[in-house]
């Protein structure tokens, strides 16, 4: 025990300890490698293993991007060129950007690129004139300038989401953004987004007014208004009977009597609708403003899936919050549908669903109601991902402990406010990681619109450019730049995610 | 002593409950609770763990549903009718054991978020209610900082605040210094006598039984989901009747 003694002698502190800096990192290249690619022999060995792989990934790739054919006018042409040796064809990105990044059939706007260059028109109405009398930049953007502002004006308008320390006014573009961006990819007169942002904010206004009574009158008030303004309820419920009466007849029940379809009798009815046809028909015949008109269908490329991708990751967000709200729900009844709903989408690929959207949605529709195809692909890719996003945010939900429901009750908040400002700020922040995953995906599913004949960029490639005779057995070259273009937009995604997590770090609880 | 009888208690009724019955399914967890607080008393719940003492303040704010009997607060009978709970939660304050702060806003914005939405106060206006009941809790300079970054004593006392700045007529207590260490359950006591001396209305399940003594006027002891005993501190402590009280105070005052 004596031995012990001089351990557990009194102590008491006459000086203070001054405080000192941390201690700094010593750094050097030779020490960071010792320390981190060389610290034992299995880490050495794996270490010269990976660089192996890594330069023997180099020597074969980079002698094949460096001599790359980016001139030739097909694939013959390249082989011509290179004469033999191992050479990449990008010549075919040169010939093809276009169609590429806006579709087959997408126009290229020859008035403001001849005012822009001086060219006459007459010399850029075919795509041999544009790329004879203009350059790469003035044809992407003076020829294309429509879509290509609608995606540079994209960011402006997701910016203030993004970043909540810019000016709150941004949003007001932001609200106006899906409307002018409609207007510039699809042309057409400029009355149809105005008079669809007048419409919806007229029911916008009702709603509001009424929700303060009961918020189930507010929403039957906004789909009143939007049916009329917007859509034919007489074709619908017409066609719809039209269709109960063949099903029926189709199951044997009653004789079907095709030649008294009631849409047809009441299409004098129903041409007054939708209402805001006519509005349109009206202004444009007073101001004539209106760009080149664009078919759905001539919609394609890389823009389509950025279309599909931007709209589809904005609707089904707030889509899902509503759907995993509603799976908590004390109403019996909306529980069972959200959960119903979230589980048979999950349940269900989404390649099923396009097909839905694509032929039988058609049989489901009444006759003569022209439901754009793209509508309905967004509809079901929204969907889906909605049943998805609704599932992470429900886990951050659950993740929340119960005294922060309860705090925001004992407060007096109402359940919205509760929503709101408590409860949802929390879960969706916990649910960045999960939310931006299904969105990554998201985006990169858009591409399985190629299975049902749309031609975004994997369709385009697959299609009109692999099966031309030009370009046939470009595989490489091509897939690498839809790769290519797919990673840029993912990775900024991920990242922009994992800088709002960080900043959204305000110590643990 | 300080004697409790200094601080006025009026007739005016403001919590009564009468023959009320909660159950979780089947497990009878309330039994026939009649209590009736006057405005300006301070009662101090106690009794053994499980006894039902939360469950029955939550009732009082509706957190918890009673499924037999009628609690009247500020004259509200509490229904299932939502205005009405919304509105007797906002005239009661309550601070829990795990004080449930919301980690995403900082101070300021904890305290003033609830006068800004539920009682459409100016923000500047509840800007300033707020700062003057962290001053009265003695931590303004932490306003700019979040929970995370405050100690567990802190944090209680800014969760009292909070409440506060809903200017509640009532305020009930969950055990709010059972969570702490020792050397700062005494800043969120003082905080509590304190508002105590100015006539709060408070309900209080604690076992500070100093506390009990110091403020409050009146002490109940459950168990089993019964009002057991309840009489003055004093006599409470120095002469309780029933056996289980004498049980549970050996216990807890026994070492
Ligand atoms: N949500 C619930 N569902 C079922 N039983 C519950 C629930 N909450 C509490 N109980 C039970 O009700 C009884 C009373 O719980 P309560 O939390 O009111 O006790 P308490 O007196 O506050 O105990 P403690 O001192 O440990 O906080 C306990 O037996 C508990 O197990
Ligand atoms: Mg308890």
């Amino acid at each position: 025990m004596s031995g012990t003694h001089a351990h557990t002698a009194a102590f008491v502190r006459t000086s203070e300890i001054p405080p000192s800096l941390p201690p700094q990192n010593e750094g050097g290249v030779g020490r960071w490698m010792r320390e981190n690619l060389f610290s034992g022999p299995i880490n050495s060995i794996l270490t010269l293993i990976a660089l192996f792989f890594v330069i023997r990934l180099l020597i074969f790739v980079v002698p094949w991007i460096y001599s790359g054919v980016w001139t030739a006018d097909s694939l013959s042409g390249c082989r011509a060129v290179l004469e033999g040796a191992r050479g990449a064809c990008f010549s075919v990105l040169t010939d093809r950007w276009h169609q590429l990044l806006f579709g087959s059939a997408y126009p290229h706007d020859a008035t403001f690129l001849s005012f822009m260059t001086g060219v006459p028109v007459e010399d850029l109405r075919f795509t041999s004139g544009v790329r004879e009398n203009t350059n790469f930049f003035q044809e992407f953007f003076f020829g294309y300038w429509r879509p290509v502002l609608a995606f540079i004006l994209l960011f402006v308008a997701i910016a203030p989401i993004l970043y909540q320390d810019l000016p709150r006014k941004m949003m007001i573009f932001t609200g106006l953004y899906p409307f002018v961006a409609f207007w510039f990819v699809w042309g057409g007169s400029i009355w149809l987004p105005i008079t669809l942002l007048i419409g919806l904010g007229l029911a916008y206004m009702l709603y509001s007014n009424l929700a303060k009574q009961s918020f189930f009158m507010g929403v039957l008030a906004f789909l009143g208004v939007v049916i009329i303004l917007f859509l034919n309820p007489i074709t619908m419920v017409f066609g719809l009977l039209d269709f109960l009466r063949d099903l029926i007849a189709a199951m044997g029940w009653e004789r079907g009597d095709n030649s008294m379809m009631l849409a047809d009798r009441f299409q004098g009815a129903a041409s007054i609708f939708p209402l805001n046809a006519h509005v349109v028909e009206f202004l444009s015949s007073i101001i004539p403003i209106e760009l080149q008109s664009v078919a759905s269908r001539d919609i394609g490329g890389f823009m389509l899936n950025m279309i599909l991708g931007t709209v589809c990751v904005s609707l089904s967000l707030p889509l899902g919050i509503a759907l995993a709200l509603g799976r908590q729900s004390n109403l019996p009844v909306i529980k069972w549908v959200c959960v119903v709903f979230i589980e048979f989408i999950r349940g269900v690929p989404l390649i099923t669903l396009l097909f839905v959207a694509n032929v039988v949605l058609a049989y489901f529709l009444p006759p003569g109601t022209n439901f754009d195809l793209i509508l309905r692909v967004i509809i079901m890719i929204t969907l889906f991902a909605a049943a998805y996003i609704a599932e992470v945010i429900r886990g951050g939900l659950a993740a929340l402990p119960r005294g922060q429901y309860e705090a925001a009750d004992s407060l007096g908040l109402d359940y919205a406010q509760s929503m709101r400002l408590i409860i949802l700020p929390q879960a969706l922040k916990i649910s960045i990681p999960g939310i931006v995953n299904v969105a990554v995906g998201l985006f990169k599913d858009t591409t399985l619109v190629s299975i049902i004949s749309m031609y975004d960029l994997i369709g385009l490639i697959r299609g009109p450019v692999l099966a031309s005779t030009d370009w046939n057995g470009v595989y490489w070259e091509l897939f690498s730049f839809a790769a290519l273009l797919f990673f840029v937009i993912c990775y900024g995604i991920s990242q922009y995610s994992q800088w709002l997590e960080r900043k959204l770090q305000t110590g643990h609880r | 002593m300080n004697q409790p009888a200094q601080m006025t208690i009026s007739n005016e009724v403001a919590i009564e409950i009468d023959t009320m019955n909660k159950w979780y399914g089947t497990f009878h967890v309330l039994r026939d609770i009649d209590l009736t607080v006057y405005r300006g008393e301070r009662i101090v719940i106690c009794g053994p763990s499980g006894s039902g003492k939360s469950t029955l303040i939550r009732c009082i704010n509706a957190l918890e549903e009673h499924q037999a009997g009628r609690i009247t607060v500020d004259g509200t009978v509490l229904s299932s009718d939502l205005k009405n709970i919304d509105k007797i939660r906002s005239e009661v304050g309550m601070v829990f054991q795990h004080f449930n702060l919301f980690p995403h806003l900082t101070i300021l914005e904890n305290c003033t978020l609830a006068p800004i939405w539920v009682r459409k106060t100016p923000r500047k206006e509840a800007e300033e209610t707020a700062m003057h009941f962290l001053e009265k809790v003695k931590i303004p300079e932490q306003a700019d900082k979040y929970p995370g970054q405050l100690s567990g004593g802190q944090q209680q006392r800014v969760a009292i605040a909070r409440s506060l700045c809903m200017r509640p007529r009532i305020m009930l207590f969950d055990e709010p210094t059972s969570a702490l260490d020792p050397e700062m359950i005494s800043e969120v006591l003082d905080t509590m006598i304190e508002l105590a001396e100015e006539g709060m209305t408070m309900l209080c399940v604690t076992h500070e039984m100093g506390f009990a003594r110091k403020v409050a006027n009146r002490v109940i002891f459950m168990d089993a989901g019964q009002i057991v005993e309840q009489n003055e501190p004093e006599e409470f402590f120095n002469n309780p009747k029933s056996d289980r009280t004498k049980l549970f105070l050996s216990q807890i005052l026994g070492h």
